[in-house]
């Protein structure tokens, strides 16, 4: 395989496992604390190199992957204080931590491959490097096997716990009601998080694990409303920002990991705009045709009152709603051009009468209130 | 020590820059960050601060020019349109605001990351111009960048103490506000804008990456000495400048040793104790206190349990077993009995058998009659 097939390759499966959890983060309100452990994890990395003083150590991503459920936990024990309030305490914690790993990474640590900047930003392009060899067979970067396993078990944990998951993020309440203790699976979720994490960073960075982890599910969470759909659609988004992200960089000659997280900005930004339901155009639309709707049944129960009262045929004359409904003038033409094509009045000279589907729909709208 | 740190100033040029630069961005972070953290912003000012670093990149490219006004209100525009789009997303889609944060805060770095790296590859650009917005290095602060921070604080600080009343209102009740007929969105992009200046004032000395923790620390440190906002607001203040300084001479003394972080460690440490120590609600006197309230009740509990018992005899001090009372556990009933028989509430007599005395029965029924009239009063 070429270089930079790999990188797309990982890329890909970085988005692809990222977004998994990532929804579950998205829908149950934490997406920050992905922040937090992507930031917090350096600790539990310089503490553990330097224990074992090998930068391949597993127990790097081990001492990573506790890390960060510790400053879930940390977090989550400051906030029971009710010292200070929930986001306040998550933006106490983490920076803490993430702190003390730079100051150790700099003054003791300086000269070695890992440093501050390839922390935060990552350095994909050198993941083609590092090769797993076994018995003198290449079988491709580690990275990409490292991120296999990563997505197996994510994949894994939610099939196997879909229902379960399913029910602690919608009715949490009802969930621990029916025994599903949802502070363990909350845990294990935090876990997985971290675990995700840990694996990401090396390849992407921390920013850009937080950017795979919300954007893609918040970006299918403007575009259906059901769980299964959410998770395959958050995966394919990730997957179109990495590799879109690849070519941008590769096109401007910047930093990948910098250009995927702008990707996931780029379609996030196009759906909340033109998503179908819950977009920003969707919502304006929706909102000036309620306007007409209800104009509409207004000007037909107005109309529907003048006939019932025998009231004075002035009432029924176009020049008189402009004043009667305090709308302007070209609304109201508007407003009638459309019951018209509706078919819910007809025009006589400057009087206007309701048919009989439209003397329904006023009956109508004043019982419903 | 702290005169030999004393004399290095007085003598250090570099240092005595550092230092005013860190005391201006101290005092305005902090009394800002007070308004941030109160009304539930404070993950707000992370997001604000990694989305300048595009502004930042931007500007340099292009103006080709590396003066701090410009790089600073190219990170300010940044910062406040990360703002105006976490607003937009959360009001106009069902995106919470945590997700809304999380995009805008990783996206708008990411991008800055983009502009950065073609920004180092231009023949005109010097590497280390742009790379101190990250983690901050207080030692390249100059004149002409501390000239630049303190018209900046100072413009803050007055528009602060100008709509005071406005932005306490603001903070505490904005229905209030509303129906007051004042124009709630003018001060609250007001309030905000004077937040992102606060941060952005921040870039060079502590970076974009941990600028958040000087805006929220100081503040929540604040907030468990006092219950009073003026006070929170300069105490707050007070904090940060002291952390900053701290934290700029110890990284421009200590050799490889970052800004951004050092302050944080400093800030942080200074909100464990505040937690722990501040009076009334510091955690421990919470435990002082709930360990007391737990004593006083195991004792009056035998008391009333003893009077009780006493009522059944002629004799209110007849003694009884002491394991009638064995449910409240017979460690916490040992300790209790000593410490009232030294009181000199209860007499203990061989075989494990225990009354009231006198003063104990008195106290006994006081301690019924309260409760009593208490649980009335409730009910």
């Amino acid at each position: 395989m070429s270089p930079s097939l790999e990188i797309i390759i990982l890329a890909s499966l970085v988005a692809l496992t990222c977004a998994l959890p990532g929804v579950f983060l998205v829908l149950r309100r934490i997406s920050l604390m992905s922040d937090a452990i992507s930031h917090a994890i350096l600790l539990g990395i310089v503490v553990m190199f330097f224990i074992t003083k090998d930068l391949s150590s597993p127990l790097l991503l081990i001492g990573a992957t506790i890390t960060g459920v510790l400053t879930v936990t940390v977090t989550e024990m400051l906030i029971r204080t009710q010292k200070v309030k929930k986001d306040t305490a998550i933006g106490l914690v983490f920076p803490f931590l993430f702190s003390i790993g730079v100051i150790l990474l700099n003054k003791y640590a300086s000269g070695i491959h890992l440093d501050a900047d390839c922390i935060l930003f990552g350095e994909i392009a050198f993941a083609p490097f590092d090769r797993f060899i076994f018995q003198n067979v290449d079988l491709g970067p580690i990275g990409l096997w490292l991120m296999s396993v990563v997505f197996l078990l994510n994949l894994t944990f939610i099939i196997v716990f879909y229902k379960e998951l399913k029910l602690a993020t919608f009715d949490p309440a009802l969930a621990a009601a029916l025994g599903f203790t949802p502070i363990l699976l909350h845990y294990a979720l935090m876990s997985l998080v971290s675990i995700t994490a840990v694996g990401a960073f090396e390849n992407v960075g921390s920013i850009l694990v937080v950017a795979l982890f919300i954007a893609p599910p918040a970006t299918a969470y403007l575009l259906t409303n059901r769980l299964s759909v959410m998770l395959i659609l958050s995966g394919a988004i990730g997957i179109i920002a990495a590799i879109s992200g690849y070519w941008l960089a590769h096109f401007l000659d910047a930093n990948i990991a910098g250009s995927m997280a702008t990707m996931c900005g780029v379609i996030f930004f196009i759906v909340f705009i033109f998503a179908p339901e819950h977009g920003w155009l969707a919502r304006q639309f929706f909102r000036r045709f309620k306007q007409w709707d209800f104009a509409k049944d207004i000007l037909t129960v107005h109309l529907l009152q003048t006939e019932l009262n025998h009231a004075d045929q002035t009432e029924q004359i176009v020049s008189h709603m402009t004043d009667h409904m305090l709308w302007d003038h070209p609304f109201t033409i508007d407003v009638i051009s459309r019951c018209l094509q509706d078919g819910l009045i007809v025009q006589e000279g400057e009087k206007l009468i309701l048919t009989n589907y439209g003397r329904e729909k006023a009956k109508i709208s004043i019982l419903k209130g | 020590m702290f005169e030999h740190v004393f004399h290095l100033i007085a003598s250090n040029y570099t240092l005595q820059i550092v230092t005013l630069g860190a005391l201006i961005l101290g005092i305005t972070a902090g009394a800002l960050g007070a308004f941030a953290v109160l009304r539930e912003q404070s993950l707000l000012g992370d997001a604000i601060s990694h989305a300048t670093l595009p502004g930042v990149g931007l500007a340099f490219l292009i103006t080709q020019d590396k003066s701090p006004l410009t790089l600073l209100i190219g990170a300010g525009i940044a910062g406040w349109l990360g703002t105006i789009c976490v607003k937009l997303i959360t009001q106009s889609t069902r995106v919470t605001k945590d997700a809304a944060l999380g995009i805008i805060l990783s996206v708008f770095f990411g991008f800055g990351l983009v502009i950065i790296t073609i920004v180092q590859k231009l023949p005109t650009a010097t590497k280390a111009g742009l790379d101190k917005f990250l983690f901050g290095n207080a030692a390249t602060l100059l004149k002409e960048d501390v000239v630049t921070m303190t018209y900046l604080s100072s413009i803050v600080l007055l528009l602060l103490i100008l709509f005071w009343k406005e932005f306490k209102l603001l903070t505490f009740d904005n229905d209030f506000f509303k129906s007051l007929g004042l124009p709630f969105h003018i001060f609250d992009i007001l309030l905000t804008t004077l937040i992102v200046s606060a941060i952005i004032l921040g870039l060079q000395t502590v970076g974009v990456v941990l600028m958040s923790a000087m805006i929220v620390a100081p503040a929540a440190a604040a907030r468990q000495w006092t219950d009073r906002l003026g006070v929170m607001v300069i105490l707050s203040s007070f904090l940060g400048a002291l952390c900053c300084v701290a934290g700029a001479i110890t990284s421009s003394i200590i050799p490889n040793m970052p800004t951004g972080p050092i302050i944080t460690v400093y800030l942080s440490l200074t909100v464990i104790i505040s937690l722990f120590l501040a009076p009334h609600r510091g955690l421990v006197w919470d435990w002082i206190r709930i360990f007391h309230q737990r004593a006083m009740i195991e004792s009056a509990s035998i008391l009333q349990n003893l009077l009780i018992l006493s009522e059944s005899h002629t004799d209110p001090f007849h003694p009884h077993e002491a394991a009638v009372l064995k449910t409240l556990g017979t460690d916490t009933l040992r300790r209790n009995i000593t410490k009232l028989v030294r009181a000199g509430l209860i007499k203990q007599y061989p075989g494990n058998l225990i009354s009231l005395t006198p003063l104990g029965l008195k106290k006994a029924k006081v301690l019924t009659h309260n409760l009593h009239t208490e649980s009335q009063r409730l009910i």
